[in-house]
């Protein structure tokens, strides 16, 4: 096959309104794509200008509230707009009724005002930055977001309870659509990992983003309407807040994490061409990581004065939910043993996800023992503990999916030979830049620190100098990715010889997905059968 | 294929729009998966309301534990009668709801516009009586925030207790008014005679909303306003 | 202090070392992990590297003995590592009963240090080396963080209520104290130094002090209140007696008890009504506004001083300068 297919769900309709008014999930994904991108390079300046800061000690680039703000910006951009949405949002829309074998998710007008709910809120939420920015820190802790600060906390707050709603009414879609939108044949255990991964997620939020979202709007009536229900002056307890923030934001982080989790999945079955070891731990350890990762929140909280005995409590569920995790990582491992292993771009963002991913959670042992939280918490040893998660994780695994799923969404492929490149020097950037954050912390800085005392300076610099590799490797991915659209090789329906419903259709597919419903006969991953039929 | 009762996952077909039914959506295999369908994803919605709603339920749990005298003291600045009608206004309600349920699950277009316009009565009385419950506290600068005025011992936590009166009832009011929305467009359906016995998803999801608004008072109710009570009325 | 790279800040308490054995030993078992895990995929991308498209794995599906040794050998080291930390973490939590007692309070952006002899200090804390010492603060604005690396401590100080940390310091010198947890504009400037001296130096430097003590400071503000017009000392008047009241337990008027700490005077003195006494009727007016946080502390070493009962109301104008002493 060497020519595009005529009929696609990109050339069905023409015109900005077609876009805008589209109730294909295949669409929607890719305007999810066009915003969170906007805000990964909005949120990728503020970190450039976070890591100028700190190339010397003392605060000579920026003000320290300029600095405040450009940190917090940073972070609410990153979390709420780019790491939440990033694989759900955008590949999990693309991906999932065709992975179903449906025609759409079950819901198509609610996804599109999903989307819409996500850019209002991105709106509020650039409207602060525009106005002059936030300076709570993206955990909007009180009293200092009630009280204290005098920046856009607001809009910014307002921002974030309404992406909530887009990110609950995601979740309730595609609950629904892996309930009741099942192809014929396509049973549980049949279920593509990337799929269960996406519904451990939709669990998370569904119960967690309503939490925040109140919380938040909480902090934003006692700041515009006087109400007093953080108030330590009233006999309120901030600390409150911050349960109810990290009942939240802590089952956040599978949020972002799982989804990737799942793409890895089917990356590492399909370039190994074996069906993943243990399919069933793998498929479990998601849900588990899910309903767990509620019951860990408060190892925020250690040093925050909460008592002993509960820090102890929380302190073995974290250890816990560090469990499945690794056995995720080991059945990955096991995949790989006695497979065919084509070494392929997608598997290289395979590889450099279980590099990083390996030490953000491994690293995360010491913040769950208490004897060591108490000395790295707030410092930099946590910043490069998450950031090892949420971008070596979830962000090598988001351009792990996208690079296994763009022939697909695009009908093209990509040079392979850059896109490795590109993955290379994001690996080799990211442990530049946040290896020696681990460094710092255990020798004591704090995070949100405008400048520090000068023996750190070494350090800062090898950390700056990384993230100028990192932003290099990004902007090389990203234009192999834009380069393809034009001058990329026409992909054909099946460039992996993949296994998946989704590699059946056409590329890109057909405004419907699929001519006819597809009937299920087999489990996923089924290479070894697939292929004595193929040869 | 057949249309009578074709299970969730029938087998597929293309567009073979002779036996659908009008309200069925193109993405669906048949009407009876997409009543499943909604049917499922409005329970899940209910489920993050109740996650939604448990933030202020906790928030409330832990200063009640700590400040129990207060709790009792701002308990007793609420208007008990006022509350206790519009509990009775909610019920009766909820009653009209069920009853315009059954009427469109039965196919009776005009019963489910009237039940649907009945409640619509009974929820706006319910605002109405808030209203004025409302003023009241602006009058006596019960509203927490700079003007705020309270004479006793504990006048700070009966701050932070009329702060989460007015969020927890403040944000079940902004429910009722989201879900006086959905009636009126309930009630627009059932006057174009739009639901019959195959098809009547949306009064039965609204019904499901409706109600799950009504339990939430039911809830706020004794929380509220009956935290000190016993062994007097009014 | 220290300059290039180092890994480790200095051992400066006795705490210290004890965390950083554990810190030690997760390293090595993480590190063993990693490279586990890291040798096996590299091994495996080369040893069964194909460009074949077509080529298929081994149909090897799962091992349920092997997924059980990997969940129960993780659990184990898991279960150790929660022991040995939970461990390291109650002693750092619990400071030890003849530990020198300092007060502080973090307001935005400096933090105040009083000691019991009087002496005041701002952004710098003077202790004596070998001798336990417990810091007691809180915030007067938003949530601060008192961070000493070198000494391996940490806690969050939250307005309206008394954090603490305590450490034994082993060696003079001067270290590192930051704010750590974010408080706005000048947070990165909310640091300071703590200076170690020997206890000699320490007696002289606290020498210097021209001031009374806090316990004294405390009595006049509390003469200047007229609180002894009704915490009588016989036990009679409209509040309770406060001789010998401090860590003790009383039966509250709701019908739980308290201990008596720094936490509940204070609250008893800003929130008076909150939790009273049994038998005494909730008389007492808020000092809310009347008593700063510097205040407090004095008016805590005071009940803290008046420990030998009703009839030495004489003697405690001559203060003991230090509070923290054995009972």
């Amino acid at each position: 096959m060497t020519t595009q297919p005529t009929t696609t769900y990109l050339n069905v309709t023409h015109g900005l309104a077609s876009w805008l008014l589209t109730k294909d999930h295949k669409r929607i994904g890719l305007l999810y794509l066009v915003v969170v991108s906007i805000a990964f390079a909005l949120g990728g300046v503020f970190a450039g200008l976070i890591r100028l800061e700190l190339l010397t000690p003392p605060g000579d680039m920026v003000t320290s509230d300029l600095y405040n703000r450009i940190f917090t910006m940073h972070g609410v951009a990153m979390v709420f707009f780019v790491l939440i949405p990033a694989v759900p949002a955008i590949l999990g829309n693309f991906v999932l009724p065709l992975q179903l074998g449906a025609k759409d998710v079950a819901f198509p007008k609610l996804n599109l005002l999903s989307w819409y709910i996500f850019v209002i809120g991105f709106i509020f939420t650039a409207f602060a930055m525009v106005m002059g920015g936030v300076d709570t820190g993206w955990t909007f802790y009180t009293p200092y977001s009630t009280t204290a600060s005098n920046s856009n906390v607001m809009a910014a707050g307002v921002g974030v309870f309404i992406t909530g709603f887009s990110s609950i009414l995601t979740g309730v879609n595609f609950m629904v659509t892996i309930h009741r939108m099942r192809a014929p044949g396509l049973t549980w255990f049949r279920l593509p990992l990337f799929v269960w991964a996406l519904y451990a997620t939709s669990l998370v939020q569904i119960l967690g983003t309503p939490v925040v979202a109140i919380t938040v709007l909480m902090v934003a009536m006692e700041r515009g309407l006087g109400l007093g229900i953080f108030d330590p002056t009233l006999g309120g307890d901030p600390v409150l807040f911050q349960h109810l923030f990290w009942f939240y934001s802590h089952p956040a982080v599978y949020i972002m994490i799982l989804p990737p989790m799942g793409a890895i999945s089917e990356c590492i079955a399909c370039f190994s061409r074996k069906t993943v070891f243990g399919y069933s731990f793998v498929a479990f350890s998601s849900l588990s990581i899910a309903v767990f990762g509620f019951l860990v929140w408060a190892h925020h909280m250690f040093v925050a004065g909460i008592s002993p005995y509960s820090a102890m409590v929380f302190s073995f569920l974290t250890f816990a939910v560090a469990i499945p995790s690794a056995v995720k990582t080991f059945n990955w491992t096991a995949t790989l043993y006695r497979g065919a292993i084509w070494f392929k771009a997608p598997m290289m963002y395979v590889y450099g996800f279980l590099g990083l991913f390996l030490i953000g959670g491994l690293t995360g042992l010491f913040l769950a023992s208490l004897g060591t939280d108490v000395h790295i918490h707030d410092t930099y040893f946590v910043v490069a503990h998450f950031h090892y998660i949420m971008v070596g994780g979830a962000i090598m695994g988001y351009l792990a999916g996208l690079h296994f799923w763009w022939p697909k969404m695009t009908g093209r492929m990509y040079s392979d030979g850059l896109a490795k490149v590109g993955a290379a020097l994001i690996f080799i950037g990211f442990n530049l830049t946040f290896f020696p954050q681990f460094i710092l912390g255990y020798m004591g800085m704090p995070r949100r620190y405008h400048m520090y005392p000068p023996e750190w300076e070494m350090l800062n610099v090898l950390s700056t100098g990384g993230a100028g590799i990192l932003g290099i490797g990004y902007l090389l991915a990203v234009g192999a990715l834009l380069w393809s659209l034009k001058y990329g090789a026409v992909a054909g329906d099946n460039p992996w010889h993949a296994t998946g419903l989704e590699w059946t259709t056409q590329s890109p597919p057909l405004p419907e997905n699929f001519v006819e419903t597809p009937i299920v006969t087999e489990p996923a991953y089924n290479y070894a059968h697939r292929e004595i039929k193929v040869v | 294929m057949s249309e009578v009762a074709a299970p969730a996952h029938a087998v597929g077909h293309g567009h073979d729009a002779l036996h659908h039914h009008a309200a069925q959506q193109h993405h669906f295999e048949s009407l009876d998966q997409q009543h499943e369908a909604s049917t499922l994803g409005m329970w899940f919605f209910l489920v993050q309301e109740v996650m939604f709603f448990g933030g202020l339920f906790t928030a409330y749990m832990v200063y009640r534990i700590w400040y129990p005298e207060a709790w009792a003291e701002g308990s007793r600045e609420l208007d008990i009668l006022l509350g206790g009608i519009n509990t009775v206004v909610l019920i009766g309600s909820s009653l009209t709801m069920a009853l315009a349920v059954r009427s469109a699950q039965v196919g009776s277009n005009k019963g489910a516009f009237r039940w649907t316009m009945l409640t619509m009565i009974l929820g706006l009385t319910f605002l109405v009586i808030k209203f004025f419950e409302y003023e009241h506290k602006f009058e006596l600068n019960h509203v927490p925030g700079a003007n705020f005025v309270f004479e006793g011992p504990h006048a700070n936590q009966v701050e932070i207790f009329l702060s989460l009166y007015f969020a927890m009832t403040g944000l079940h009011a902004l429910h009722m008014i989201i879900g006086f929305g959905i009636l009126a467009w309930v009630a627009w359906l059932a006057h174009n005679e739009r639901f019959s016995r195959e098809w009547s998803t949306p009064v039965e999801m609204t019904g499901l909303y409706w109600h799950f608004v009504d339990i939430v008072w039911i809830f706020l109710f004794p929380l509220l306003y009956l935290v000190d009570r016993a062994g007097q009325l009014g | 202090m220290q300059s290039g790279i180092s890994f480790l800040p200095e051992q400066a308490s006795t705490l210290a070392p004890r965390v950083d054995n554990l810190y030690f030993f997760i390293v090595a078992v993480t590190a063993f992990f990693a490279l586990l895990v890291t040798v096996l995929v590299v091994y495996f991308a080369f040893k069964y590297h194909t460009d074949d498209p077509y080529a298929v794995g081994a149909p090897i599906h799962g091992s349920i003995p092997l997924e059980l040794f990997w969940t129960a050998v993780p659990f184990v080291i898991a279960i150790f590592i929660f022991a040995w930390s939970t461990n390291v973490y109650f002693d750092i939590v619990r400071p030890p009963d003849q530990a020198m007692q300092v007060y502080s309070v973090g307001k935005r952006w400096m933090w105040k240090f009083q000691h019991p002899s009087g002496q005041r200090e701002i952004n710098e804390l003077h202790v004596p080396v070998g001798r336990p010492v417990k810091v007691t603060f809180t915030s007067e604005d938003v949530l601060h963080d008192l961070f000493i690396p070198a000494f391996r401590v940490k806690a969050d100080a939250i307005p309206g209520r008394y954090s603490t940390i305590w450490f034994t310091a082993t060696q003079t010198g001067e270290y590192h104290l930051f704010c750590a947890e974010y408080c706005g504009t000048k947070h990165a400037g909310m640091i300071g130094r703590v200076i170690v001296m020997e206890e000699t130096a320490y007696q002289a430097w606290l020498d210097t002090s021209q001031e009374s003590s806090l316990a004294a400071q405390g009595q006049a503000l509390y003469e200047s209140l007229s609180c002894q017009s009704c915490h009588l000392n016989d036990g009679n008047g409209r509040g309770p007696a406060l001789h010998g009241l401090f860590g003790s337990e009383v039966q509250l008027a709701n019908g739980t008890t308290a201990t008596v700490d720094e936490g509940y005077l204070r609250e008893s003195i800003l929130n008076s009504q909150m939790r009273v006494v049994a038998g005494y009727n909730p008389i007492m007016p808020t000092f809310q506004g009347l008593v700063d946080e510097d205040g407090m502390v004095g008016l805590i070493e005071y009940i803290k001083s008046l420990r030998t009962g009703p009839s030495s109301e004489g003697a405690s104008a001559s203060l003991p300068a230090e509070a923290g002493e054995p009972e």
